[in-house]
This record gives structure tokens, C-alpha cells and sequence, in this order.
């Protein structure tokens, strides 16, 4: 190991060293100054984004280089990723801060286990071999089962993270016996010589076959698709939002990267064997993810049904299998990413007294408490819904003239049809916002940062729909389009 | 007047004057009303005034786009800002910005609450329309088309009747799901063409199997946003429940977008198409002309009467448009087709204006009595003479009084359904029964006879807002149903050029 490939990993490495720094500052900082913990957390990420960014590939257009015995990889596809997840980490610091003030958990941990998380997502963002892949897996699993359970009062959130520990242990259990066959298969733990190994024995090798159901299994767990999707809502109604905020967030970039490393790079040339698989798991969360959300009346479950079905979009930006296929699906995560964050920012926002904001109800009458909170609402929700000019439509164009390409003309039907159904339940919320009295009448108020973070972030939902081109031609030549 | 330099910014103005003129009426806070109400008043004046070398300038000898504007927007897909008008869409655009003057006007003393953001969504809803009519890039086009249901949800849900809430999310999915057809229609020809311009899309060659489908989905679009029979079950609904303004807009203009949508995309992009399943299209405007006009007969509710006769007129512009197919196999000429094409564009012209109005009266009516049902009244005429007067004007010119608008419209596309067949022009023209019929017995029930109650008997006349606003109107319609000439010259080259085109196959 030489200094030029510690270089790569220098973002990495900075997140790592800074995660032990907030955990030992921590250690000598009295109660009341802990706004410190807060501003090296921001430094951060701040700082891994700004060393991401003058890095060779995104400012010199370098395609791709290894480190660590080529387990490690850095490409632009990454480096865009990892800026993307900085960029949320930041805004969801800002958000959270709020919250745990507001519930007196304002604690380091909360800091330290997301910085860690955060890094295995950088490690998952950037693994070149299923070793690191699962080595990022499991940094990001094992931190968020803890923060799901952050609130030690609340039983719920113990609950809901035993459950998710539960199934994210065996889910990884899948995903490991997959990676152990086709590790048997091939004889490699590298992506790119198990692509090389397949391309040379042809892909029918039922070991193989196998090995790749179980890693499709581990994948649709990880973005929630059904039929592995039954953690998402107890797990989103049960955390703390500030942790919801995190997980469905930035983990779904990670988990789109995982797909596309390992579908793509390693099991390339298995492209129609796990392009059925994704078709159906893409439907099939399409359909329930939307169905299930309209019935529900706590906002956290509704939007951890309406995750499911955004993923099932994703799923279809990777089903094609072409450059512009991945390039859309990597939109549409980190679309899906921006607005998810605002969502749950407003959630807390709404929460500030105390009372966690749960029920659809708390949304009523926003428009008559503060229009221009209620209007960043109405812009994130209509994105989600794909309405123009919002963000969120073009995410939703892209996967479908992806789809539309390759020729499954039918899934791109039944992909619009649910999300008209869908539609509906995001127009409820507005429903309650503009078209319903306020059932309390409090003032919202929320600190500086707080609003600047999250007019900030419904700027980028309308921004980036109205000036969509900058990061649309971003995705795509991060797949050399 | 204006040189060539400003008219290539000309659209751009048009759309973006208003959306952010919006902004600044937020701005101007709920506290202000009278502030909000004001800058609306000069923003939408101003764009209306900004708009009219759309008319003076307009050249009506070519049917090329005018007043082009070509800017590359998302260039890795080839997605451009690409606006033009021809023949078709500036009639359509000087009429939007027309109403967006009238619209502020009319609810500047009916609406009490969150006036700010009342003038805000109409001033949105405004540049956005402009934008469907001008957008020449397909993907533009469905932004605009898409973008427009957000404020028009707002408006009926916020200052809307009791069934608001269902009503208008009934509006927004039903026209939603018709669009998303459209759009995987509009990436299909993309992927084809690689191109988004509409103008290439008429002119690729396409298959007949592919034809269909993509007729197929433009029709779930426009079919419901026209509205045809039978999903035309949003309109009377959204209607009832919109407050004034809300169901002017959505009369006059929003459903002459799918009219202007079969011009722009069904019959040009897939004339084959068009042409095979033009029984289709025929069959469901008839009915729209004969039934819906029968169920106008047996509204309770004045909204709903009007609705429902909206309908049935909507169903003359889809007639006139399909019958071409029909002339041209009959007669294996398109002269007499032009008729119906010219017929439908009138009438949409016309509709508009006599559907905005019929609405701005019940408005006046539902202003001072709160209540829409035709047995709230009667004898209004003895209360209310000036108001009755025009009340009755435009209930005339809506079943096709010769002199006023609404006649020249229908009485062209029935001509030209002789030439296609007798029993169309036959089913057609008993609307000009039915139309009297439900109008004319509205007139009799509400404005005329003995005075019905205590509250009609308290009415109050209209004043000179609402006679501005009534007065410009029977004037727009009056004006045209004798003089209809300067509509017909703009958009004559544009028609036939349309009719040339769709009477040559596609098919590879």
C-alpha cells in the first residue's frame, strides 16, 4: 500500500479520522456546548465533498482507477454519488439538529454512528470486490440498527430496530452464501475477474445461477423492494424522523452503486437472467408500493410505502442494463434522495413542539400557518408525484425512455398507470395543506439554518427540474454518455 | 409597430411575464389584498397588451411558425425551448391573455381570502397556458400541459364549493392519467425520431401499427381534457365546485387545449391512424352533441347546465376536425374539408367566449344569492334588467343565434358534415334544438316571469365592474359572429396546409 493509492481513498480516510475525533471530543465537552459536535460534523462533510471533488475524476475527467489489490475502485460514477451523499448528510445534520434539540437527544452518538454509516456508504459507493461490498454493507447496517433504536425511551424504536437487525442480518446472510457461490464459481472475489471468469465459461453454470438469486435477494432487500420490503414501514414509523431522514436517503444511493457494481461490473454478462428477476421485483413494488401507500394515515408509513415504489423505479432504470439505463437510475436515486430529505425535514419541522408530527392530520391547514413552508411542501410533493416541471418528473422521463428503449413497452405502462394512482396520496397531503382548516393554530418557527437548509433544498427540487440539464449530463457521462 | 427583435422574445414574454408577476403578487402577502389585486391587474394588462402584435404582426399569408424562439435546453437529450404560433395557436394564445385581464377584473371583490395567492395561480395558469399553445418541443409541451393542472388543483381546491376536495383531485387524476399515455406516446416518437420538435414529427414517416397506438394515446390525452364522451365526467364536477374564475378559465381556454392537441399532434403526426379510426372520434362527438345535450336539458344546477353544454359543443370541434377524413374519401378533395377544420377553430374561438361569459354571469348571480340551483330564482329580470340583458344575450349566442359567434362556429362544421354524410349533419344540427331547448328554458326560468323570492326580490343590479367585464364580452361575441373574417384569414393557410398534409400517408 502506497501513498498514492492512500490518496484515493482520502475522503474515506477523512470521514474515518473525523468520526473517532466527534467520538473522543465528545469525551471532554460539557452539555451545553455540544453545538461544536455539530459544526465538526458539517466540517466534515463539507470538507469530504470539497476533497471529492478535486479529485482526479471529476475535475480532470480521469475514467477510473483501483486501489488496495483493485478491491477498491474510484470513478466518476462514485465520486458523484459520494459528493450527492455529502451534500444530503449536510442538509439531514442541519434537519436533525433540530429535532434533537427539540427531544433533548441531542447526543455525539448520533454524530459518530452517522459519520460511520456515511462512510460505509462511501466504502459500498466505491467497492470493487464483494469483499469491500459487504465490508460497506455491514458499516452501514450495523450503525443504523443502533440509531433506530437512538431513543432508548421510546419501545417503539427499540422494536422496530430489533426487527430490522432481524432481517438485516439475514438478508446479509443471503447475500453472503450468494457471494460464497459465486466466489465458487468463478474463484474470485474481484467483480471484474468474476465478469472475466463468466465471459469465459458462459453464464449457464448453475452454481452461478444460484449465487445470483441469493445476491438479487440481498440487493432488493437493501432498497426495500417487495416482495423484502416488510422492514421499510415499521422501521420508518418507528425510528426517530431525524434517523428515517438518514436511512431513506443516502443508503439508496449506496444501494443503487451496489447494484450497479455488482449486476453491472461482476455479473455483466448474466444481464438476462437478472433483468427478469428486476422487471418483476420493479412491478410488483411499483404496484404495492403505491396501492399500500394510499391507505395509510401516519405520514412516516405512507412515505416508506411510497420509497418502496420509488425504488421500484430505480429498478427499472437498471433493468435495461445500457449506459443510459444505469445513467437514469443513478438520476433517480439521487432525485429520489433530495426529495425524500425534504420531506422528512418538514416533518420535523412540524414536530418542533415536542409532539412528533405522525399523522397525516398534522399537515392540515399549513398553508394558513406559513404558505412558504406549506408551498416547499406542495413543490416536494408534487416531484414525488412526477409532475412537471418538478424534479421528480424528469427522474420518472429518463427511467422511462430507458425502459421504453429496450423494448418492454408494458412495463413502462404499468410503471405511469400506478404512478397516477399513486399520484393520489401526495395529493392528499396538499389536500390537507391548502384545502383544510388548521386544527391548531401555534406558529411554526424553526432556526435560521433550518429554513435557509430547507428552502435550500425545495430550490433544488424546482431548480434542478427548470435547469435540469446540468445534472442529467452529469449522470449520463458518469456512464460515458 | 414592433420590430423584429422583439418578436423573438415575444412568447417568451408572454409565458414568463405572468409566472413571475406571480411571484411578486406572493410577495405582496395576505395582508395587502388590494395591493395583490393591483399588481395582477397591470401584469395581466400588460401581457395582454405585449401580445397583440400576435395579431398585428401576424403574417396570414404562410402557415410557418412565427415568432420563433430556439434555445437549446437539455441538450443530452436534444430537448429545446422551442416556442412558434402559426394559424392555429395564436387565435388560441390572443384569447388566453384575454381572459387572464377578464379574470382578474372579475374576482376582485368575490374573492375574500388568500387573494394573493388567487391572483398568483391564475397569473401561473396564464403564462402556462401560453406555453402549451406555443410550446413546439414535444417534451415543452407536456411540461407546460402537466405544469397547468397544479395551479388549476389549487384554485378549485382552495376557493372552491363543498365537494371541492372531490372534485378536484378527480380533475387532476383524470387528466393526469390521459396524459401519461401521451407521454410515453412522446417518448416512443423520440426514441424513434431523436428529435423532440413536433415539426419533424410531422413529417416522419411512422407504421401503421405504431400509428395506432400512438393515435391511441394522444386520444386518452386530449379526449380528456376536451372533454369527449364518455370521460367527460371530471368537467361537470370541477365546474360546479370551481369557484367563478376557475370555471371560466377551464371553460374558455383549458379545454380548447385538447382541441388544440388533435390539431398540433392526432391529426398531423398520425393522419393514417387518424383517418382509419375516424368513425371513432365521429361517433363519440355526435354523441356528445345529441346526449350530453340532453342531460343539459335536466340539470338543477346553472353550473352544471352550462358544463354539460360545454360538452356538447366541445363535441362540434372534434366533428369538424375528424369529418375531413370523411369528406376526403367521399369526395377524394380536402376543399370541403377546410369548412370543418375552420368550423372547429371558430367554435372553439367562439366557446370560449360564450362559456366564459355564461359562467361570469352565474358568478354575478352566485355572488349576490349564494346559491347555483335554477329554483333559487326567477324573475330576475324584474331586479336585474341590465344584468338580465346580457344574461340572456349570451344564452342566445349559446344556442347558436345567427349574429353572434356561437352560430358561425357550428353552422360551418354542420355544412361540412353534409358533404361527409347527411345523417352526421342531421344529428349534428339537433343541437341547435336542443342548445335553444336548454338555454332558452334556463333564460325562462331564472330571468324571466314572476319575481320567485324574498332574495331575488333584494337583488342588486350589476355594477360597473361587472358590466365592464359582461359589456367586453357580448361585444367579443357579437363582433365576431358578424365580422368572423379576421380569425378565418389568420388561420386560413394554416388549414389548408394542415389538410394537405394529413390526406398524404405516412406509412412506410
Amino acid at each position: 500500500m502506497n501513498s498514492a493509492q492512500m490518496l484515493l481513498a482520502a475522503p474515506e480516510f477523512w470521514v474515518l479520522v473525523m468520526a473517532c475525533v466527534i467520538m473522543v471530543v465528545d469525551l471532554f465537552l460539557r452539555e451545553e456546548r455540544r453545538g461544536i459536535i455539530h459544526m465538526l460534523a458539517m466540517l466534515t462533510v463539507i470538507f469530504a465533498a470539497i476533497i471529492t471533488l478535486r479529485g482526479e475524476c471529476l475535475s480532470n475527467g480521469l475514467l477510473s482507477v483501483t486501489a488496495f489489490q483493485d478491491s477498491f475502485i474510484r470513478d466518476p460514477m462514485g465520486d458523484v454519488l459520494k459528493v450527492f451523499a455529502f451534500v444530503l448528510m449536510g442538509l439531514i445534520f442541519i434537519y436533525s439538529k433540530f429535532y434533537l434539540r427539540n427531544f433533548k437527544m441531542f447526543r455525539a452518538d448520533f454524530y459518530t454512528l452517522s459519520l460511520f454509516s456515511l462512510l460505509g456508504v462511501m466504502l459500498l459507493i466505491s467497492a470493487n470486490s464483494m469483499l469491500m461490498i459487504y465490508l460497506g454493507l455491514e458499516l452501514i447496517s450495523l450503525s443504523v440498527y443502533a440509531l433506530v433504536a437512538f431513543n432508548r425511551e421510546s419501545g417503539r424504536g427499540s422494536e422496530s430496530a430489533m426487527k430490522y437487525f432481524v432481517l438485516g442480518s439475514m438478508a446479509s446472510g443471503m447475500l453472503l452464501y450468494g457471494m460464497s457461490m459465486i466466489y465458487g464459481a468463478t474463484g474470485s472475489l474481484l467483480l471484474p475477474e468474476i465478469a472475466e471468469a463468466i465471459r469465459t465459461q458462459g453464464s449457464d453454470d448453475i452454481l452461478l445461477m444460484f449465487g445470483l438469486v441469493f445476491v438479487v435477494v440481498g440487493i432488493a432487500f437493501k432498497f426495500g423492494l417487495v416482495p423484502f420490503h416488510m422492514w421499510i414501514p415499521d422501521v420508518y414509523e418507528g425510528a426517530p424522523p431525524a434517523v428515517t431522514l438518514y436511512l431513506s436517503s443516502v443508503p439508496k444511493l449506496a444501494a443503487f452503486a451496489m447494484a450497479y457494481r455488482f449486476l453491472s461490473s461482476g455479473l455483466g454478462d448474466m444481464h438476462i437472467h437478472w433483468q427478469s428477476m428486476l422487471a418483476s421485483l420493479a412491478v410488483l413494488s411499483i404496484i404495492l408500493g403505491n396501492l399500500a401507500a394510499i391507505m395509510q394515515t401516519n405520514i412516516k408509513r405512507m412515505l416508506a410505502y411510497s420509497t418502496i415504489s420509488h425504488m421500484g423505479f430505480v429498478m427499472l432504470g437498471l433493468l435495461p442494463g445500457t449506459a443510459f439505463g444505469f445513467g437514469s437510475a443513478m438520476y433517480y436515486v439521487i432525485v429520489y434522495g433530495i426529495m425524500s430529505v425534504a420531506a422528512f425535514g418538514m416533518i420535523i419541522l412540524l414536530s418542533s413542539r415536542g409532539v412528533e408530527a405522525e399523522h397525516l392530520d398534522d399537515f392540515k391547514g399549513l398553508n394558513q400557518r406559513n404558505p412558504f413552508y406549506a408551498a416547499i411542501m406542495g413543490l416536494v410533493m408534487f416531484s414525488m408525484a412526477g409532475v412537471p416541471p418538478m424534479v421528480g418528473f424528469f427522474a420518472k422521463l429518463m427511467v422511462l425512455k430507458a425502459v421504453i428503449e429496450a423494448g418492454m413497452l408494458w412495463l413502462a405502462i404499468a410503471a405511469v398507470v400506478f404512478a397516477v394512482i399513486g399520484a393520489f396520496y401526495y395529493l392528499r397531503i396538499i389536500k390537507f395543506m391548502y384545502f383544510d382548516e388548521p386544527e391548531d393554530e401555534t406558529v411554526i418557527k424553526a432556526p435560521v439554518d433550518f429554513g435557509a437548509a430547507l428552502t435550500f433544498n425545495g430550490i433544488m427540487i424546482l431548480g434542478l427540474g427548470i435547469f435540469s440539464s446540468s445534472l442529467i449530463a452529469i449522470c449520463m457521462t458518469s456512464f460515458g454518455i | 409597430m414592433m420590430n423584429g427583435t422583439m418578436n423573438g422574445f415575444l412568447l417568451s414574454i408572454l409565458i414568463w411575464l405572468p409566472i413571475l408577476g406571480a411571484v411578486a403578487v406572493l410577495i405582496a402577502g395576505e395582508q395587502r389584498p388590494l395591493m395583490a389585486k393591483g399588481l395582477a391587474l397591470v401584469i395581466s394588462a400588460a401581457t395582454f397588451l405585449l401580445g397583440l402584435p400576435l395579431f398585428f404582426a401576424f403574417d396570414t399569408s404562410t402557415a410557418a411558425m412565427q415568432f420563433v424562439e430556439l434555445r437549446p435546453w437539455i441538450e443530452t437529450f436534444n430537448i429545446n425551448y422551442y416556442l412558434g404560433v402559426d394559424g392555429f395557436s395564436a387565435p388560441l394564445i390572443l384569447l388566453t391573455i384575454f381572459f387572464g385581464v377578464l379574470i382578474v377584473i372579475a374576482g376582485w371583490r368575490s374573492i375574500q381570502k388568500k387573494v394573493n395567492q388567487y391572483m398568483a395561480a391564475f397569473l401561473v395558469m396564464e403564462g402556462l397556458m401560453v406555453g402549451v399553445f406555443s410550446a413546439l418541443d414535444g417534451l415543452l409541451f407536456y411540461i407546460f400541459f402537466e405544469a397547468m393542472l397544479i395551479p388549476m388543483f389549487l384554485v378549485i381546491g382552495i376557493w372552491g364549493g363543498p365537494r371541492r376536495v372531490y372534485a378536484t383531485i378527480k380533475f387532476f387524476l383524470y387528466t393526469f392519467l390521459g396524459s401519461v399515455f401521451m407521454l410515453i406516446g412522446l417518448i416512443y416518437l423520440y426514441i424513434q425520431s431523436g428529435t423532440w420538435d413536433i415539426l419533424s414529427w410531422h413529417q416522419m414517416p411512422l407504421g401503421f401499427v405504431a400509428q395506432k397506438w400512438l393515435f391511441l394515446g394522444f386520444l386518452a390525452a386530449f379526449a380528456v381534457k376536451i372533454p369527449m364522451f364518455p370521460v367527460h365526467t371530471w368537467l361537470p364536477d370541477a365546474h360546479v365546485e370551481a369557484p367563478t374564475g376557475g370555471s371560466v378559465i377551464l371553460a374558455a381556454i383549458m379545454l380548447k387545449i385538447g382541441g388544440y392537441g388533435f390539431i398540433r399532434f392526432s391529426l398531423p403526426i398520425t393522419p393514417d391512424a387518424s383517418a382509419a379510426l375516424d368513425w371513432l372520434v365521429i361517433g363519440l362527438s355526435l354523441i356528445a352533441v345529441v346526449y350530453i345535450g340532453f342531460v343539459a336539458l335536466a340539470q338543477q344546477d346553472m353550473k352544471k347546465l352550462i358544463a354539460y353544454s360545454s360538452i356538447s359543443h366541445m363535441g362540434f370541434v372534434t366533428l369538424g376536425l375528424f369529418i375531413a377524413f370523411a369528406i376526403y374519401r367521399k369526395t377524394g378533395g380536402v376543399s370541403g374539408a377546410a369548412l370543418g377544420v375552420e368550423g372547429a377553430m371558430m367554435q372553439m374561438i367562439s366557446h370560449g367566449f360564450i362559456s366564459g361569459a355564461l359562467f361570469l354571469t352565474v358568478g354575478v348571480l352566485y355572488d349576490r344569492v349564494h346559491s347555483r340551483m335554477i329554483k333559487d330564482y326567477g324573475g330576475v329580470a324584474n331586479t336585474m334588467p341590465w344584468f338580465a340583458m346580457f344574461a340572456v344575450f349570451f344564452l342566445m349566442a349559446n344556442s347558436g343565434l345567427p349574429g353572434t359567434s356561437g352560430f358561425v362556429g357550428e353552422f360551418m362544421v354542420i355544412l361540412s358534415a353534409f358533404q361527409a354524410n347527411f345523417w352526421f349533419a342531421f344529428l349534428a344540427a339537433l343541437t341547435l334544438i336542443l342548445g335553444a331547448a336548454y338555454s332558452l328554458w334556463l333564460a325562462k326560468r331564472v330571468i324571466f316571469g314572476a319575481v320567485a323570492n324574498h332574495k331575488v326580490e333584494n337583488l342588486q343590479d350589476i355594477n360597473a365592474r361587472e358590466a365592464l367585464v359582461l359589456g367586453t364580452l357580448a361585444v367579443a361575441i357579437l363582433f365576431f359572429g358578424l365580422w368572423p373574417q379576421p380569425i378565418v384569414d389568420m388561420m386560413q393557410a394554416s388549414v389548408d396546409n394542415l389538410l394537405q398534409h394529413i390526406v398524404q400517408s405516412k406509412v412506410i
